[in-house]
C-alpha cells in the first residue's frame, strides 16, 4: 500500500473514538474560557499540550488555586500512559529517523494507539507507522476545532448551567470499563477516598498525586495478592 | 509562574512521555509487572479528579447533603456500566444534575 493509502486507513479506522472526543473538546473550551484564560492561551494548551484528559485537570486544578509544580506533576502523572504507548510501539519505529520520531511522537495519543498497535502487529510493511500519523491527525484536527467551539461557545453558555460538573462526568465516562473489574472498583475506591478526605489536608493540592499513588500501591498488593492465590 | 510558562511547562512534560519511550527505551525494557501496574493509571488517577469534584463545594467543605451532584453521578454511572458509552454517561449525568437543580 501506499503511503497515502496506509495512511487514509488510520483516518478511517480511528474514525468511530472520535466521536466522544467532540464533548471533550467542547467542554474543554468552554470551561477554560469560565475560569479565566484567554481565548489565545485554551488554544495554546490543546495544540502544544495536546492531550484531553491531562488539560482538564490542569483548569481543575488551576481554578482550585493549586501551585504550579502540582498542576506540572498532575499533568505528567495523567501522561504518563504514554510510556507505556511509546514502549509498546517504540520496536515499530525503531528503523525510523529522528525526524519522524520527533513528529510522531506529538501524535503518539490514546485513540491513535488503540487502533494502530493492531495495525502496527499485523503489518510489516516499512510505511506502517503512516497508520498511526493518519488517527492521530485525525483526532488533531477534531481536538482543535471542537476546542474552538468550546471558545466561542464559552462565552454565550450562561454559569447557571453549572457545566464544571461535566468534568467528574468526563473522567466517570473513561472508567466505564473498569467499573466492572474487581480490582479496579478498589482502586477507584481508595484513590476517590484519599482526594476527597486529604483535599484540604494536603498541601498545595496535591492530593491528586498522592491520591494516585495510594491507588496505584493497591493496586499492587491486590495483583500480588491475587497471583499468589491463582 | 505566568500562565504562558505554567502551559509550556505541561506541554514539555506531555512531548516527554510520548517521545522518550520511542526515542531511547527498548520494549524489553518494559516487563509485564511493569505494564500491568501502569494500566491501573487511569483507575488510580481519575478517581482523584472525580471524587472531590462531586463531594466537595465551591468553598472546599464536604457536601452530602442537599448535594444533587451525588444522584446525577451515581445514575452517570449506572448508565455507563450498561451502556459502556462515554457520551451517554456525560449526557445522562448532565441532564440528572439539571432535572434535579431546575425542576425538582
Amino acid at each position: 500500500m501506499s503511503n497515502l493509502k496506509v495512511f487514509l486507513k488510520g483516518i478511517i479506522d480511528v474514525s468511530p473514538l472520535m466521536i466522544p472526543v467532540v464533548p471533550f473538546g467542547l467542554i474543554f473550551g468552554v470551561l477554560a474560557i469560565d475560569i479565566g484564560f484567554t481565548p489565545i492561551e485554551t488554544m495554546a494548551m490543546s495544540l502544544i499540550i495536546f492531550g484531553g484528559a491531562s488539560q482538564i485537570v490542569l483548569l481543575q486544578l488551576f481554578s482550585g488555586g493549586a501551585s504550579s509544580l502540582v498542576i506540572i506533576s498532575s499533568v505528567g502523572a495523567v501522561n504518563s500512559r504514554h510510556l507505556l504507548y511509546g514502549a509498546v510501539v517504540s520496536e515499530h519505529l525503531s528503523d525510523l529517523k529522528l525526524v519522524w520520531k520527533i513528529i510522531i511522537s506529538y501524535f503518539l495519543i490514546d485513540q491513535a494507539f488503540a487502533i494502530s498497535n493492531d495495525y502496527l502487529k499485523k503489518n510489516k510493511d516499512s510505511n506502517r507507522y503512516f497508520h498511526l500519523v493518519g488517527g492521530g491527525a485525525t483526532c488533531w484536527v477534531i481536538w482543535q476545532s471542537t476546542t474552538l467551539l468550546g471558545i466561542i461557545l464559552g462565552a454565550a453558555i450562561p454559569e447557571k448551567l453549572g457545566l464544571s460538573f461535566a468534568v467528574p462526568l468526563t473522567f466517570l465516562a473513561l472508567l466505564v470499563n473498569d467499573f466492572r473489574k474487581f480490582i479496579n472498583v478498589i482502586v477507584i475506591i481508595t484513590s476517590g477516598l484519599v482526594a476527597t478526605l486529604g483535599y484540604n489536608y494536603i498541601p498545595f493540592k496535591a492530593y491528586v498525586i498522592v491520591a494516585a499513588l495510594a491507588g496505584l500501591i493497591t493496586a499492587m498488593i491486590l495483583t500480588t495478592k491475587m497471583k499468589k492465590n491463582e | 509562574m505566568s500562565n504562558w510558562a505554567l502551559i509550556l511547562y505541561c506541554g514539555f512534560i506531555t512531548y516527554l512521555t510520548r517521545f522518550s519511550m520511542i526515542a531511547l527505551i527498548k520494549k524489553e525494557m518494559f516487563n509485564d509487572r511493569i505494564r500491568e501496574v501502569l494500566s491501573f493509571v487511569p483507575s488510580a488517577i481519575f478517581p482523584a479528579i472525580i471524587f472531590p469534584a462531586i463531594f466537595i463545594n465551591d468553598k472546599g467543605l464536604f457536601e452530602i447533603d442537599d448535594n444533587p451532584k451525588i444522584l446525577a453521578a451515581i445514575i452517570a454511572m449506572i448508565i455507563g456500566i450498561f451502556s459502556r458509552s462515554i457520551i451517554a454517561t456525560i449526557f445522562s449525568g448532565l441532564a440528572s444534575y439539571w432535572f434535579l437543580i431546575f425542576v425538582v
